[in-house]
């Protein structure tokens, strides 16, 4: 288990160092949101109306762009193989990996989530709302992406291929997400089944899509 | 050797071949019969519907390719599982011969959903959560078949593709259910448990068609898998001549 976590430290430490990852999704995120109004017009009911989706759309790609990194500069430099001979189990090495992009990208975006919302006029009582679907959705998007990420590892224009793989997985994540914001908007009842079903979409994810990964990286390594 | 099973007979390529030759036409000559027979019934004797007219007859189009776009992906996953698992030498083979045709057929079913959704509901494309999925399963098929062009080595991207396949078929009980959430489209109304719910005068044509289009596929099938065969036969050939050429011109010292 130590090793489990001194893997998620060194990976939050990497990112950490490097700053700018971080600080390119983030802007990505901010850049997306502010064109959609540009297309749009500045009709505010209408953009309070999309929000919920435009955010977590918005999310999804931002969360992409960093996704075809997770294992690319470990599979280079060789410490991927390191870790695939050390005593950690590949699947192991797969979660710490997702845990350290989730806490290094879908944190960082649900908190800026709020403020992008402003720029969308979403209504006050969806930030508490939009803040903790995301923190329950983001988790699907990092653990389900690492097996794009670890099928993409060495394949020709692996950062494209992998947004075609993946969205489709990502789908139903999105649309509980975004449904679940949209209930509790809406005030209705609609709000508890999808925000549980989400919740268990990034539980299954968690347990089961390190499995995948690890095999993926098993023939990548081979 | 008497304890083989079939699917370990048909493990040796040689044998398949020979089988997919013999089977090959007689599967081609059914599709082709089943097909005309079920053209025929759907145009001539079922009746118009009382309400869509003659629009409704996109359904013996429709209903087979749809039933076919799931059972397509369900036989490239099983194929997976049996690469991953088994290591059985034709499982690739069926994986990657089974992806285009799915893809094709899921197409189709699109196609032909959203003319008959525009008379009846109104526009090409409703956003209704069965079409999406069927979308999201079309874009599936082109992302099995994406990832294994985009990598080189042969092997690598059969087993990657694999694994994709079988991740991907958590989306199958999506589709199958996508009609039970405040959907537009149908109700199944064939797979019922007791009585189907059509009258035998659509229901036939429907089952003919049917069977006739999955015989079509299984030609389909048949002869692709035949020809990736032969594509590795003549690239190991070709490979050989290749190693043979270069130590002719690079003799050992």
């Amino acid at each position: 288990m130590t090793a489990f976590w001194q893997l998620v430290a060194r990976d939050l430490a990497i990112a950490w160092r490097e700053g700018g990852a971080i600080g390119i999704t983030l802007g990505f995120y901010l850049i997306v949101v502010a064109m959609l109004p540009l297309g749009l017009g500045p009709d505010l009911n209408l953009l309070s109306r999309i929000a919920p989706g435009v955010l977590w759309v918005a999310l999804l790609l931002a969360a992409l762009l960093s996704l075809g990194r997770l294992f690319e500069t470990d599979y280079e430099d060789g410490s991927l193989e390191v870790l695939a001979t050390g005593p950690l189990p590949l699947e192991a090495v797969a979660a710490a990996k997702s845990l350290a992009h989730w806490i290094t990208t879908g944190v960082p975006l649900t908190v800026l989530a709020p403020v992008v919302g402003l720029l969308l006029n979403l209504p006050p009582e969806g930030y508490g709302v939009l803040v903790a679907t995301m923190l329950a959705g983001t988790p699907a998007i990092s653990f389900i992406g690492a097996i794009g990420a670890a099928l993409t590892l060495r394949a020709r224009r692996g950062g494209v291929l992998l947004a075609l793989l993946m969205l489709p997985l990502f789908v139903p994540t999105l649309t509980f997400g975004i449904s679940s914001v949209g209930a509790a908007l809406l005030g209705t009842e609609a709000f508890a089944p999808s925000f549980m079903i989400l919740v268990a979409i990034s539980l299954a994810s968690i347990v089961l899509a390190p499995l995948a990964a690890a095999a993926a990286l098993r023939f990548q390594l081979q | 050797m008497a304890m083989q099973t079939l699917t370990q007979r048909f493990a040796n390529p040689t044998r398949f071949m020979a089988l997919a030759a013999r089977l090959l036409p007689w599967a081609s000559a059914l599709a082709a019969a089943l097909i005309a027979v079920g053209l025929y019934m759907a145009f001539f004797t079922a009746p118009p519907d009382y309400q869509q007219g003659h629009t409704a007859k996109i359904m013996y189009v429709h209903v087979p390719a749809a039933w076919l776009s799931m059972f397509i992906y369900a036989l490239i996953a099983a194929s997976s599982f049996g690469l991953l698992v088994f290591r059985h030498p034709l499982a690739d083979v069926s994986a990657k011969a089974a992806a285009p045709i799915g893809a094709v057929f899921t197409f189709l079913c699109l196609v032909t959903g959203s003319l008959w959704g525009k008379p009846m509901w109104g526009a090409f494309w409703a956003w209704d959560p069965r079409l999406t999925s069927v979308l999201i399963l079309f874009f599936l098929y082109l992302g099995l078949i994406a990832l294994r062009s985009s990598i080189e080595d042969e092997q690598l991207a059969g087993n990657l593709t694999a694994i994709l396949a079988v991740v991907g078929i958590v989306i199958l009980p999506i589709i199958r259910f996508s009609v039970d959430w405040n959907s537009i489209h149908q109700q199944p109304s064939v797979s019922r448990i007791g009585m189907p719910a059509i009258h035998p005068s659509i229901l036939w044509p429907l089952l003919v068609m049917a069977v006739g289009m999955t015989v079509l596929f299984a030609a389909l099938h048949l002869k692709a898998m035949r020809n990736e065969i032969l594509r590795r036969r003549l690239k190991t050939l070709r490979m050989a001549e290749v190693q043979t050429a270069s130590g002719l011109a690079q003799p050992a010292e």
